[in-house]
């Protein structure tokens, strides 16, 4: 049996958790609450994180928008989704959601518009 | 120019401290609000926040700061609360008149009801860090860096050390590592980190980013852009210990070593300062003491989360209506609890109760003075123990807070004191 | 190529004074200097201090340079419109100092012809000066003593001579100077060569290298590093005199100063320093300063530091000013071995050079010479009612940049567009003081940038914290 201690990145609490993988059963400890267990399953098995950056944005009244992955993606795929990223930008009007990178890097996670800008 | 204006709440500062205040107080039925920022926008220092992790606490959704500001604008335009932008608020008097000055706005004086500070905070600079070395270009306060990366979208170095582990610090470790650039390490002075356990893990651990503790930055180098520094173990009376001396290639240096309440216009109103938070004074209606002056958010004292700051603001905003409507005493007010703090609990906010207008349940807010385990806060009056929660870890990093109801707190005689300890 | 009539090496205070100075006769003037701007080397790092004149030996240039510009510094100021109060100075005599040093400064101070000296007992100078150590014994008032602004001092000496007609000529380091028909050539780092009848050399810290180029009579001189510590406006309180140690074997030591605005200051520390390039601080010299100034005065609130920095002072092996036309090098003006008290005497080093080469080259009086120099509009000294018109006429005077000094866009553009004007975050920052405050430039970073960017007409990857290689975004 094979046990890790990880940190809870759900919450600022930040709880100490015991992960312990048995073949394929996986137990948590040290959570508080449900999503601790989660993301503690989860961090063992398929780990996930949110990107954020910044896209250039054209005939807007500021020069870059924030974005956001709609939805985790694989920790793994980080570096693919902001080569992504990279090559995007956005043209005036936008609107919090509107979708910048469609399906990033195969993810299947949309990269989103995190704030409205308004053309000028 | 200076005409005899008048608003009934005048709030400075247009980031979440203030936007929340306002909403609150229009929410309490003040229909004469006044917000001033000093920025081209709304929001203060969210909108170059732009990593996830905002609003849990309060819209149970995990949100990047320009979205949780959003959420905040959209309500204060939805109330028509009138805002200025661009405009730079001078001074403030006792009296609550207000300077304003602003390229559009010219120079105005407004006389206010009520004043309600939300100015934020800034950054500790390498000055009062005094390091030596040279004084090239390159060395940044992280949340420079974080301006200039996130809403300019300027590249501010390629190979960076970061000093100071505080959550700017942490969370540009992570932005800058995105960006392409080489983050070599993270020095701290402390024997622990600054920041959020949290952002350890998904900013420095994630892209294997050692976080050295007990360290620090000796020596800067480079006559025109920074070309390296050199990193010390130090001993716990955070001294350097010679022969521990490690040189880092770099072109660029981050500070994050703590942040600052900015309380220069808290100063002209004459209102007391905490020594140790930087902020002002305030009782549990978040006035100063001087009547009529409120005070919420990072102003106040430094906070970890924006959940927070919109729910203490909120409560300024609403005390503040509450004062416009006549009532409430400043926290000057000798028939108001003090508040004592002992056994490694370093200030609360707030440091006084006005016990015969508080309301039914209110939050003391505080920090302790060193990493602590398996401690017990407690909270006395006299002999009695209102309140005590086990605890695992205590951090200076994180702020902690303890819920009082009135029932709970019962009467005071006078001169009898409130006291929170750890044991 | 055409033949200059005065070229001065150096844009410190004293080669800018002199060019203004010059500027007042009917000569042509370049000023070529090294960096990127004028007030780029001891100028910038220094006491500010206007001293007395009662420390340097009688009979020396410096004595005798130090009384007259201590003099005219007032003046001076006024005419140039340059923050420059005169807060008096106070040395004291601390436990086991011989207290009968203070008497000689006294007694030096008269032959140097100092007015207003007066020896106090300890209790009367903490009288004056009540956060004064309970240890001082004795101590020397002057005054004359005052403070300036040595940053503004440059640019405004600079801004006057351009105004009159001065060149100036910046990343133009001279690598080489020869005797010529009727002059000297030099040969600039730039690759431009330039004839000239005269040669000032005001090259502060360098000034032996260019000297020892044309004269055989050679100068020496040591780069003597001092460190400083600079405190928050909040310290502004802790003493309004400028407060000295009765000299001991290791020079004037650390002082303690209010400075013209309103922070305090402690230091300098002095270590010989072989690299002349070498503006490193240590952090045996900044806890030297400390324990020194603590001495002197009680509780000095050093946990509001804002910087520290250092500077280099050009001490000549003879320990006097050089000043005059180099004996074997005829048209070859020395201002030479400028270190302390060189800020208090350059206005009197600027008229007398100016006035031997006027005499030596035959000019006259220009007939329109403008003595008179305007500053930068000071948002943040004004009134409610100023500030209100001055946005009426300037809408960017209107829109704060620096927080912690109040300095508008509008300020920052002006110094931009003054000639010589600010070229980077530095020039910006000694011509304004954007950046100059207690969060040490953290918020105004980005926008001064931008505004350099546009008024320069440069990309934001071009603006320099000063010389080149200091970029700010790579």
């Amino acid at each position: 049996m094979e046990t890790r201690e990880l940190t809870c990145i759900n919450c600022p609490l930040g709880c100490a958790l015991t992960v312990s993988i048995d073949g394929g059963n996986i137990t948590v400890k040290g959570n508080t609450c449900p999503r601790g267990e989660i993301y503690g399953k989860k961090e063992v098995t398929d780990p996930t994180r949110t990107v954020t950056s910044t896209v250039p944005v054209s005939g807007g009244d500021i020069a870059r928008v924030p974005v956001k992955t709609a939805g985790d993606i694989p920790k793994g795929k980080i570096f693919e989704v902001m080569k992504e990223v990279h090559a995007a930008h956005a043209a005036a009007p936008v609107a919090i959601g509107d979708v910048i990178v469609e399906n990033a890097a195969g993810t299947g996670v949309n990269v989103v518009a995190a704030r409205d800008v308004a053309a000028v | 120019m200076l005409g005899d204006l008048h608003v009934e709440i005048l709030i400075i500062g247009g980031g979440p401290a203030g936007l929340a205040a306002a909403v609150a107080a229009k929410n309490a039925g003040v229909q004469d609000i006044l917000i001033v920022e000093r920025d081209r926008m709304l929001g203060g220092i969210l909108n170059q926040c732009i990593h996830n992790g905002f609003g849990l606490h309060t819209f149970r959704e995990e949100l990047t700061g320009p979205e949780y500001a959003a959420r905040f604008i959209a309500r204060v335009k939805e109330l028509e609360i009138p805002y200025l932008l661009n405009t730079m608020v001078m001074s403030v008097g006792s009296d609550r008149t207000v300077t304003l000055m602003g390229r559009e706005t010219g120079v105005k004086k407004i006389k206010a009801d009520a004043v309600i500070l939300a100015m934020g905070c800034r950054e500790r600079p390498r000055g009062a860090l005094s390091i030596p070395g040279y004084r090239p270009a390159g060395i940044y306060t992280a949340g420079t860096a974080q301006r200039l990366m996130n809403i300019e979208g300027y590249s501010i170095g390629k190979r960076a050390v970061i000093l100071g582990s505080g959550d700017i610090g942490l969370i540009m470790a992570r932005r800058l590592t995105l960006e392409g650039a080489e983050v070599l390490a993270v020095a701290e002075l402390m024997p622990y980190s600054g920041g959020l356990k949290r952002n350890i893990v998904q900013c420095l651990n994630d892209y294997g980013i050692p976080l050295l503790l007990s360290h620090t930055v000796v020596d800067i180098r480079g006559k025109e852009r920074v070309s390296g520094v050199t990193i010390a173990e130090v001993d716990e009376k955070r001294n350097p210990i010679p022969g521990t001396e490690q040189d880092y290639e770099c072109d660029t240096l981050l500070l994050s070593c703590g942040l600052l309440p900015e309380n220069e216009l808290t100063r002209m109103t004459n209102a007391s300062l905490s020594t140790v938070t930087g902020g002002a004074v305030v009782n549990d209606r978040l006035q100063t003491d001087i009547p009529g002056i409120f005070a919420c958010g990072n102003v106040l004292h430094v906070h970890d989360l924006v959940d927070y700051v919109s729910e203490e603001a909120a409560l300024a905003g609403e005390n503040a209506a509450a004062y416009v409507k006549g009532a409430g005493a400043a926290s000057g007010d000798p028939e108001q609890i003090r508040i004592e703090t002992e056994g490694g609990v370093r200030y609360t906010v707030p440091q006084q109760i006005d016990i015969r207008n508080m309301r039914d349940e209110i939050t003391l807010r505080f920090r302790v003075a060193d990493v602590y385990k398996d401690k017990t806060i407690a909270v006395y009056k006299g002999e009695e123990k209102l309140y005590s929660r086990r605890t695992r870890v205590l951090a200076p990093g994180e702020m902690e807070q303890v819920k009082l109801t009135r029932e709970k707190l019962g009467d005071f005689a006078p001169g009898e004191v409130l006291k929170i300890t750890l044991e | 190529m055409a033949m200059r009539d005065v070229t001065v090496i150096g844009g410190g205070v004293v080669g800018c004074a002199v060019a203004r100075e010059l500027s007042a006769w009917d000569l042509d003037i370049l000023l070529v200097e090294k960096e990127e701007d004028v007030c780029s080397g001891t100028s910038k790092a220094n006491s500010a201090i206007v001293h007395a004149g009662f420390d340097a030996a009688p009979g020396s240039l410096k004595a005798k340079f130090n009384v007259l510009g201590s003099r005219m510094m007032a003046g001076i100021a006024k005419e140039l419109d340059v923050p420059y109060v005169n807060n008096q100075s106070m040395v004291l005599a601390v436990g086991n100092d011989d207290a009968a040093g203070i008497r000689d400064l006294y007694d030096r101070g008269i032959k140097n012809g100092v007015e207003g000296l007066k020896v106090l007992t300890g209790d009367e100078a903490r009288e004056l000066e009540p956060a004064l150590s309970k240890e001082v014994t004795a101590a020397l008032l002057a005054e004359t003593g005052a403070i300036v602004c040595p940053f503004e001092l440059t640019a405004a000496y600079a801004e006057c001579a351009a105004s009159n007609g001065a060149e100036f000529r910046f990343l133009s380091e001279v690598t080489g100077l020869r005797k010529i028909d009727g002059g000297y050539e030099l040969e600039l780092s730039d690759g431009g060569k330039i004839q000239t009848r005269y040669v000032v050399n005001a090259a502060g810290i360098y000034a032996d290298i260019i000297h020892n180029m044309v004269s055989e009579k050679k100068l020496s001189i040591t780069a003597r590093k001092g460190s400083y510590l600079l405190m928050d406006k909040e310290a502004a309180s802790t003493v309004g005199r400028t407060i000295f140690r009765v000299p001991g074997k290791m020079g004037k030591g650390v002082l303690v100063t209010p400075t013209v605005h309103g922070n305090l200051m402690s230091g300098p520390t002095a270590d010989d320093e072989p690299d002349r390039d070498n503006t490193a601080t240590t952090a045996d010299a900044l806890s030297q300063i400390k324990s020194k100034a603590s001495e002197m005065v009680e509780n000095v609130p050093f946990k509001v530091v804002i910087t520290s920095f250092a500077g280099l002072r050009a001490h000549e092996a003879g320990g006097d000013f050089v000043l005059g036309e180099c004996g074997d090098a005829p048209g070859f003006y020395d201002a030479a071995g400028i270190e302390s008290p060189g800020l208090t005497a350059a206005p009197a080093i600027g008229v007398f050079l100016a006035n031997e080469i006027a005499k030596a080259s035959g000019a006259g009086k220009k007939a329109d010479y403008r003595p008179e120099r305007k500053g930068i509009p000071a948002v943040s000294a004004m009134s409610d009612e100023e500030r209100a018109a001055l946005i009426e006429k300037d809408p960017d005077y209107g829109k704060i940049v620096c927080r912690c000094e109040s300095v508008t866009e509008g300020e920052i553009r002006e110094a931009i567009r003054r000639k010589p004007g600010a070229r980077s975050m530095d020039g910006i920052k000694r011509r304004v003081r954007a950046g100059m405050g207690r969060c040490q430039a953290g918020f105004c970073t980005p926008r001064v940038m931008e505004i350099l960017s546009e008024e320069l007409g440069v990309p934001m990857e071009e603006i320099r914290k000063n010389r080149p290689g200091s970029e700010l975004l790579i």
